[in-house]
């Protein structure tokens, strides 16, 4: 094989391009470079750099009917191997039938920093963070803890280019840190953790000494039954039950009746009260700190992405205004099935209250007797009807009384609906960066949102776990 | 017709030599060992509804990955480029980790101890790789199944699926072990869904086929009666609309193989993972409530209850010849007799606990691509059968009072797999020893120990299902893995039954 360490990721989209024999084409190279560490039981565990060029070709041709596309990824750094990948596609589109979610290709677009090369990271970016870790691990066990914890950072550099015309180019840095600690006789549990771009406002330290004040509150132990309780809602929880609530807004399922979305006796529910008023929820490609791509790109057609799509610029997009269902995740096939806008996703999400003031502090000055979760786990839905979810508590849920926290409780399995908590919560913070503990490290780190109090949680069981 | 044998276009690549490149540069820095792993993943999804071809998406994942033990602490690196210069590359870069990561480590790596093997290859048991059946066949049977679907007057909307999988690997390490490896799987799948249009309340209802270690004959010569399936699916799911409302209580359960291996998966499979079990998966999957000290003594359910690890099961979605560590496959207890006797363990696993399994691993690594480094992962882990023969229809006539369970759905279980809640396809309350109609609305709910203490009886072999799942999450970078589960159905005495639309507030 020949290869060439050096063939560009714009030269590997433009050989594509020029070697499809498809009547229209599109490619996106992604480059992906990442690095991280991992420990546990006060140790490093694992780590590694990883380099990563992939290209996904889509191959559309004329059929009887329409359009046929053919779709098909692979790692690849050379043109040898891109002409293989482009050849795949154009058979595979050729064998296919007329797609459902054909549209005009976006085309004549280009980025300014098309011509650029990627951006990369590397084991550099822990210079500051790593011997600061070893000196959290030599503390904690002096001091008779144990922390285990995780840190990832990569950056992708995504080339989209199409027969269209279309040269778009994005920068995606995205990073993560989370630290769990307990004490050496694993009786207590706690966990701190967050979203980064470049690990320089990460700070091993103050993440170690976080961990140890919320083990410090869990000194004193209080055993509470199942039940609905007065409850605050970190960012983070709130965080991992709005990104359920927005993976689950495709428009095409709540046209067809298949979701919370859906309006009994058929269509969606825009245009209806779905939350509290005041309540916003929204993304932004542009947002400040959590910026993304301000495009579309999709190697595959579903349910809420279309390859056609490819290249429709992004803009802020609301999903509930004041309460009142906007917008759903939309392809222009299901637009035009819907009658609604194209509003197709976008990969971050802010979640903001009229009438939010305050921090997680002023919530529990505030609360007389309640508790103060950490984050949620195992989340799952059991009801698409009511959006009806499961999950547990996990590492720390705090008692609060007379508006300070006074001990940790058990661990409870939760039955809720993201949907009725928008409905129900009693008191908002201001909204602030978060990072949901379920999705965060592999699927969607880009949150902002502000704590919330909900009177009635449902705390269905108490779990054992620590 | 022959066993396949190795994919050309996999041996044509230059594994071998970027492996000896690899694991020469690691040894020159000092390495005190060194893995080099090259892996080409070919996957293909298709998707198709109401009787339109969704989503199809061909997708290769190739690589490489040079591990490193230097100076006792782990480095890993991985690369795409398949020349000479960058596995030299790759490798240096491992070392350069290992030696960053010196500093934070504080427990010196040590691997257990595992023979060479010298250049052995292993081919999983199928007829034909579905990556080699033409798509538009495929398409055409998913389009198909959408529009059987569709005739039923319950259902609205119809959905079919199919995820295939080939797999290759070449690892080599510096003791001189040499595995090459080729294995298929796939998972098949539809779901009906439909309104009620008196209630407004909306249901699905799903193939209970379980994903196999097989090949394309799977949809073709009767492992698996697909046909049979389709043409009922509308029924039950117009029943299942139409079905009351479960009253909450303490149910005895009858629970189908289709449902009780994600039970096992979650609640004995992740339990039982030494790593788990020692802390090293606490900060995301989680520990286990099984610690090392309940070795031998943990009363983990009823005397009814034997427990199997096994990377060796035909058909298996964790099967395997040789793990990712070089390590060939084995099978072993679990749980004897109700008891914990055993763990997955993996090499660094195997050496922290010598006297498990006579100091070896038992073969439990495994990386989902060349760009991740291998953990420990699940083997199939199964529920051996009774041996005095009991159907189903046995089981369900001990019952007075209580709900037979039939396909998996939502699950859901805490981060040392104690508390669990399991909803499923479709439920019958049984009335006397007898089906009695089917119920909705229907989760259970209850603690790791106490449900497998309640087994009172477990089904015979006719009655034995490999289940299990095709992705099964784990590890910080997450990592996906394949896993069966095989099970017989089983009688549970008094189980907590809760109503969803009550827990949502309805």
């Amino acid at each position: 094989m020949t290869i060439s360490a050096r063939t560009t990721a714009q030269q590997l989209v433009e050989h594509a391009l020029a070697t499809s024999s498809a009547d229209d084409c599109i490619a996106i190279v992604r480059d992906v470079t990442s690095a991280n560490l991992r420990w546990a039981n006060n140790t490093l565990t694992t780590n590694g750099v990883m380099t990563e060029m992939s290209v996904t070709v889509v191959s559309f041709v004329a059929v009887d009917g329409g359009t046929a596309t053919g779709s098909v990824s692979g790692s690849a750094s050379t043109t040898e191997q891109v002409t293989a990948i482009v050849e795949a596609a154009d058979a595979a589109a050729r064998a296919g039938s007329p797609a459902e979610d054909a549209a005009e290709l976006v085309g004549d677009v280009a980025s300014p920093d098309w011509d650029l090369e990627p951006e990369t990271t590397d084991i550099g970016v822990y210079d500051a963070f790593a011997p600061a870790l070893g000196e959290a691990f030599v503390e904690a066990t002096a001091e008779r803890r144990l922390l285990y914890g995780f840190v990832n950072h990569d950056v992708t550099t995504t080339y989209l280019g199409s027969s269209r015309g279309l040269r778009l180019r994005h920068v995606q840095p995205t990073g993560h840190y989370a630290c769990t600690g307990k004490d050496d006789a694993l009786t207590r549990s706690a966990w701190t953790g967050g979203a980064t771009r470049d690990f320089r406002d990460v700070d091993a330290a103050a993440m170690a000494a976080t961990v140890k004040q919320r083990l410090g509150w869990a000194e004193r132990r209080v055993e509470l039954p199942a039940g609905r309780y007065d409850t605050i809602l970190p960012p983070s929880s709130v965080a991992d039950l709005m990104i359920d609530a927005y993976w689950g807004a495709g428009a095409r399922v709540a046209h067809e009746g298949e979701s919370v979305y859906s309006r009994r006796g058929g269509g969606t529910r825009i245009g209806d009260k779905v939350a509290a008023p005041g309540v916003s929820l929204f993304s932004d490609p542009a947002y400040a700190g959590l910026e993304c791509a301000p495009f579309v790109v999709t190697g595959a057609s579903d349910n809420t992405d279309s390859v056609f799509d490819n290249g429709l610029p992004l803009e802020r997009t609301d999903w509930i205004r004041d309460g009142l269902l906007t917008g759903l995740i939309q392809t222009r096939h299901s637009a035009g099935m819907t009658g609604q806008p194209v509003t197709p996703m976008i990969d971050n999400l802010v979640l903001e209250i009229g009438d939010g003031a305050g921090t997680v502090d002023d919530l529990v000055a505030g609360t007389q007797r309640g508790l103060l979760l950490t984050c949620l786990w195992y989340i799952r839905e059991v009801d698409p009807q009511s959006m009806l979810l499961t999950g547990l508590t996990r590492d720390g849920v705090y008692v609060v009384e007379d508006g300070e926290i006074v001990g940790a409780a058990n661990n409870f399995r939760w039955n809720e609906s993201p949907i009725d908590l928008l409905n129900r919560f009693t008191a908002a913070t201001d909204t602030v960066p978060s990072f949901s503990r379920e999705w965060g490290d592999d699927y969607f780190s880009r949150t902002a949102t502000p704590a919330l109090r909900v009177p009635d949680f449902n705390m269905s069981s108490v779990s054992q776990g620590v | 017709m022959s066993a396949p044998g190795l994919d050309p276009t996999f041996s044509d690549l230059p594994h071998r030599r970027l492996g000896e490149v690899a694991l020469s540069r690691a040894q020159e820095l000092g390495a005190s060992h060194a893995d080099f792993r090259f892996e080409r993943n070919r996957y293909q999804y298709l998707g198709a509804r109401d009787g339109v071809l969704q989503t199809a998406s061909d997708a290769e994942d190739l690589g490489f990955a040079v591990r490193v033990v230097h100076q006792g602490a782990w480095g890993f690196a991985s690369g795409v480029v398949l020349t000479d210069e960058e596995a030299r590359r790759v490798a240096e870069t491992a070392v350069a980790v290992a030696r960053v990561a010196a500093a934070m480590t504080t427990t010196p790596v040590e691997l257990a101890p595992e023979p060479v093997h010298d250049d052995v290859t292993w081919i999983s048991g199928y007829d034909v790789d579905p990556l080699d059946v033409p798509t538009r066949d495929k398409s055409a049977l998913l389009v198909d199944w959408t529009e059987r679907l569709r005739a039923g007057s319950a259902v609205a909307h119809a959905t079919a699926f199919l995820q295939q999988v080939q797999e290759n690997k070449y690892y080599a390490d510096l003791s001189g072990t040499r595995t090459t490896q080729q294995r298929v799987r796939l998972q098949p799948g539809f779901e009906a869904t439909g309104e009620d249009a008196e209630t407004g309340i909306f249901d699905s209802m799903a193939s209970i086929a379980p994903p196999a270690g097989r090949g394309w004959e799977y949809l073709t010569d009767g492992h698996w009666d697909w046909d049979a399936e389709i043409a009922e699916v509308p029924e039950l799911l117009a029943e299942k609309l139409k079905a009351p409302s479960v009253e909450a209580g303490t149910y005895d359960l009858v629970v189908h193989p289709s449902n009780l291996w994600l039970t096992i998966h979650e609640s004995i499979g992740h339990a039982t993972e030494l790593d788990r079990a020692l802390g090293y998966e606490a900060n995301y999957a989680g520990t286990s409530f099984a610690t090392y000290d309940k070795l031998g003594t943990l009363q983990y359910g009823s005397p009814v209850m034997n427990v199997r690890g096994d990377r060796t099961q035909e058909h298996g979605l964790a099967t395997v010849g040789y793990d990712d560590e070089g390590v060939q496959t084995q099978a072993w207890d679990i749980v004897r007799d109700g008891v914990l006797v055993g763990y997955q363990l993996d090499r660094s696993m195997g050496h922290l606990k010598p006297e498990l399994n006579e100091g070896r691993s038992n073969g439990c690594a495994y990386a989902d691509s060349p760009g991740h480094i291998p953990i420990q992962r699940m083997a199939n882990v199964s529920l051996v059968p009774g041996t005095d023969g009991l159907s189903t229809d046995d089981l369900v006539s001990r019952v007075e009072r209580g709900i037979y369970v039939v396909g998996d759905k939502s699950w859901s279980i805490d981060m040392q797999r104690f508390n669990f809640q399991f909803t499923g396809q479709r439920f019958y309350k049984i009335t006397d020893g007898r089906l009695d109609g089917m119920l909705r609305d229907v989760a259970y709910q209850a603690t790791t120990t106490d449900f497998w203490g309640s087994m009172e009886a477990v089904g015979g072999q006719d009655t034995w299902l490999l289940g299990g799942a095709f992705n099964c999450g784990k590890a910080q970078p997450g990592q996906v893995a394949a896993v069966s589960h095989g099970c017989p159905t089983a009688l549970f005495r008094g189980v907590n039954i809760l109503n969803t639309m009550d827990e949502a507030g309805r």
